[in-house]
């Protein structure tokens, strides 16, 4: 009796910023399948059964809600994405099955984004906006002024450009180029810039490599309304994300975050990818949120966390079983229209 | 007869109108200046961007990757190294993405030497861009082909890198545009923007019409059965110039625009080759691991046996850059007397 009290009273001082339960619990749901699927991801790679693995756990309390917040749909009257390598929970939350991640991190000809061509989580979904992950850093945010450019342009529709990425890679230029290209006067680009900040490029920390007192600070030099969120917290960004998705759609004018993040398994499987213990969890912190709250049963959690797992499993087992590209594929889509592109049969 | 840069603007014209090309932009791009060499002016969808190479470029890959169409413009080539990994992604998205992303996108520069530019405005690009896996090169050596290159360049599916040759943009060529007026003035008064005060200015475009050079697709300039002479760009002209010199020796010099460098034309080369015998491969960047090398090889692979002397690759010095004093230019780059020389040198060689 005491204790269903004590729960209640908490449920009511906690009300997740007034978020509808259902949002809680898909932001929930997609958490766990994120994490269940990057550890399935670095399981394979254990396994020797694929190359390189790079990911997203630690970033789901970011993440997610941004996956479920963008306008999902194909060309300019929908939002475009610009991701980085870390951004599976995104597409997790939009939709993405984990077969087709680990289709991708097992290099199968069957990967929906490239076709066995390229490393894990370098998604491309054309059918969503999903713009191609490239490995080099911080291009993706010039690329993403040119999308914007084309969307500022189309009548009837108020989508935007999001754009993701690290914290070391705001060094480059191109970090640079975008807040000025988004923020030319009365040329302004409908933008959501963003930057995921763990603290780490690969072994090179925070400290030591930045004079600005916040990366958000630069976009305020630029005029770009600008803030830094804790999104450890689903809720803090789930609700800055809608706010300055609302603020672009409306004015047709950028905003930027800076999303302080966790990185719960290092920089990639270079580094080891093994656990790393003194960084917040932010899907553990989110589900004792909920349990405590009464909005989760330990029960239904375990259910939930066992349920993606077999998901996880039963992928890889399909992936194993399917076909990889061959040698003779490699002219293939050198041009569009599969033109050739071999100059001994010029 | 139109000029090179009057008869880029009646593509770009022409595309605007026709084809959906939506964004023309790049440094000084639109009003009021229309480009530094004026290839621009007048035209519906110019603008001018940041002063920043990566920003053009990556802009253009985001504008084509929503599925527009259109043409970036980087000053000058010697501003375009800044972007090589960005025009290595343009490449390589498509293939990347397995076939789902194509950027229909324009490049295009001016290049090359031969306007006194000193270091920095005389940087050719074409050995570097044929190393562009996924993108289409050319380089017109006359207004009438840059106006079809430029026009195949922009309704291709694929990242296209139109290569401007400085020294020609005010040469005028032997043939009209389809639709151009025959009379140089009138041409002018319709199409250059006034000195002065251009506020009020609107371009009367003429009705050009569809012309297109496929890629991939060569021309004979000089036809000839002693040597073959492969060439493009500013130095087509030269070689021609010095076949007709020639001719008056009693040599017969085949000379070949190749206007297209990335895909090729090799079966003009090679059916030029098996009648001569001999060739030799002319254009200015430098000399070490040249798109001439690249031809060189594959003439010695494919031709050997039909070869009467060593093919020669004449280009410009490996030198860190092209210094200011005419001395130091033509020093750099290669001059009249020097394929003048290497087609004697080559014609005497006996097998
Ligand atoms: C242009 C470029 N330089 C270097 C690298 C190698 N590299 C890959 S990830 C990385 C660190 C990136 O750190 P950050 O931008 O903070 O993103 P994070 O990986 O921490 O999410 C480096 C140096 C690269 N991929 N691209």
């Amino acid at each position: 009796m005491m204790m269903s009290i004590q729960k209640k009273s908490t449920h009511g001082s906690d009300n997740f910023s007034g978020l509808a339960k259902s949002i809680l619990m898909d932001m929930y749901k997609y958490m766990v399948k994120s994490r269940v699927l990057e550890e399935r991801l670095i399981k394979i790679y254990r396994a020797g059964e694929s190359f390189f693995w790079i990911g997203g756990p630690g970033e789901e309390a970011w993440g997610v809600p941004l996956g479920m917040l963008a306008k999902k749909g194909q060309g300019p009257k929908y939002d475009y994405l610009h991701l980085h390598y870390r951004c599976s929970p995104t597409l997790v939350a939009m939709g993405l099955d984990m077969l087709s991640s680990v289709r991708l991190m097992m290099n199968r000809s069957t990967d929906r984004s490239t076709g066995g061509r390229n490393f894990s989580n370098h998604f491309c979904i054309p059918e969503w906006n999903i713009a191609p992950v490239t490995s080099p850093l911080e291009v993706q945010y010039p690329i993403a002024c040119g999308t914007a450019h084309v969307q500022k342009r189309t009548k009837g529709s108020q989508a935007i450009t999001i754009v993701t990425g690290g914290d070391a890679g705001t060094a480059e230029g191109d970090f640079a180029s975008s807040l000025i290209l988004a923020s030319r006067k009365n040329q302004e680009l409908p933008m959501l810039i963003t930057v995921q900040n763990n603290k780490w490029g690969i072994s090179t920390h925070y400290e030591g490599q930045h004079g600005e007192t916040f990366i958000a600070d630069r976009a305020k030099a630029f005029n770009i309304k600008s803030q830094v969120i804790n999104a450890n917290d689903p809720v803090e960004s789930y609700i800055a994300i809608q706010e300055s998705m609302d603020y672009i759609r409306k004015t047709g004018k950028p905003a930027f975050i800076e999303a302080m993040v966790s990185r719960l398994y290092g920089h990639s499987s270079a580094s080891g990818a093994n656990p790393i213990a003194d960084e917040i969890d932010p899907v553990k912190e989110f589900e004792r949120r909920l349990i405590k709250a009464d909005l989760l049963s330990l029960s239904d959690a375990k259910n939930i966390w066992e349920e993606y797992e077999r998901e996880g499993i039963k992928a890889a087992e399909q992936a194993r079983t399917e076909p990889v590209p061959q040698a003779e594929s490699i002219w293939d889509h050198t041009y569009a229209d599969n033109e050739n592109a071999d100059w001994r049969k010029f | 007869m139109a000029n090179m840069a009057q008869a880029i603007r009646m593509a770009l014209h022409y595309a605007e109108t026709n084809y959906e090309l939506k964004d023309i932009f790049g440094q000084d791009v639109g009003a009021p200046l229309g480009g530094v060499f004026t290839a621009t002016q007048g035209l519906k969808t110019t603008w001018n961007s940041t002063l920043d190479e990566r920003g053009i470029i990556g802009m253009a890959m985001g504008i084509a990757m929503a599925g527009d169409r259109c043409v970036a413009e980087i000053q000058f080539a010697d501003y375009i190294f800044n972007t090589i990994d960005l025009l290595k992604i343009a490449g390589n998205t498509l293939w990347c993405t397995n076939g789902q992303y194509n950027l229909p996108m324009t490049v295009m520069t001016p290049v090359g030497a031969g306007i006194r530019g000193s270091v920095y405005h005389s940087h050719s690009f074409d050995a570097w861009a044929s190393r562009l896996a996924g993108w289409k090169v050319v380089m017109p050596s006359n207004p009438l082909d840059a106006y079809g290159l430029l026009l195949s360049c922009i309704k291709d599916p694929n990242p296209c890198l139109f290569l401007k040759p400085k020294a020609l943009m005010r040469v005028r060529g032997e043939e009209l545009i389809p639709g151009e007026p025959t009379d140089e003035k009138e041409l002018k008064n319709m199409i250059d923007a006034p000195i002065g005060d251009r506020s009020k200015w609107k371009a009367k475009w003429p009705e050009v019409s569809e012309y297109l050079v496929p890629f991939g697709k060569g021309k004979i300039t000089r036809a000839g059965d002693q040597i073959t002479v492969v060439s493009y760009g500013r130095h087509l002209l030269l070689c021609n110039e010095v076949a007709d010199q020639l001719k008056t020796e009693g040599y017969s010099v085949e000379v070949v625009d190749l206007r297209s460098i990335y895909p090729y034309d090799w079966s003009l080369i090679k059916t030029s080759v098996e009648k001569t015998g001999r060739v030799i491969f002319v254009n200015e960047d430098t000399e070490v691991t040249n798109f001439g090398e690249h031809l060189a090889y594959r003439v010695v692979q494919e031709l050997f046996y039909h070869l009467l002397a060593r093919p020669q690759v004449i280009a410009g010095k490996n030198v860190p850059g092209i210094g200011l004093h005419p001395h130091l230019e033509d020093a750099s780059v290669p001059q009249k007397h020097d394929i003048e020389k290497a087609i004697r040198e080559v014609c005497a060689e006996v097998p």
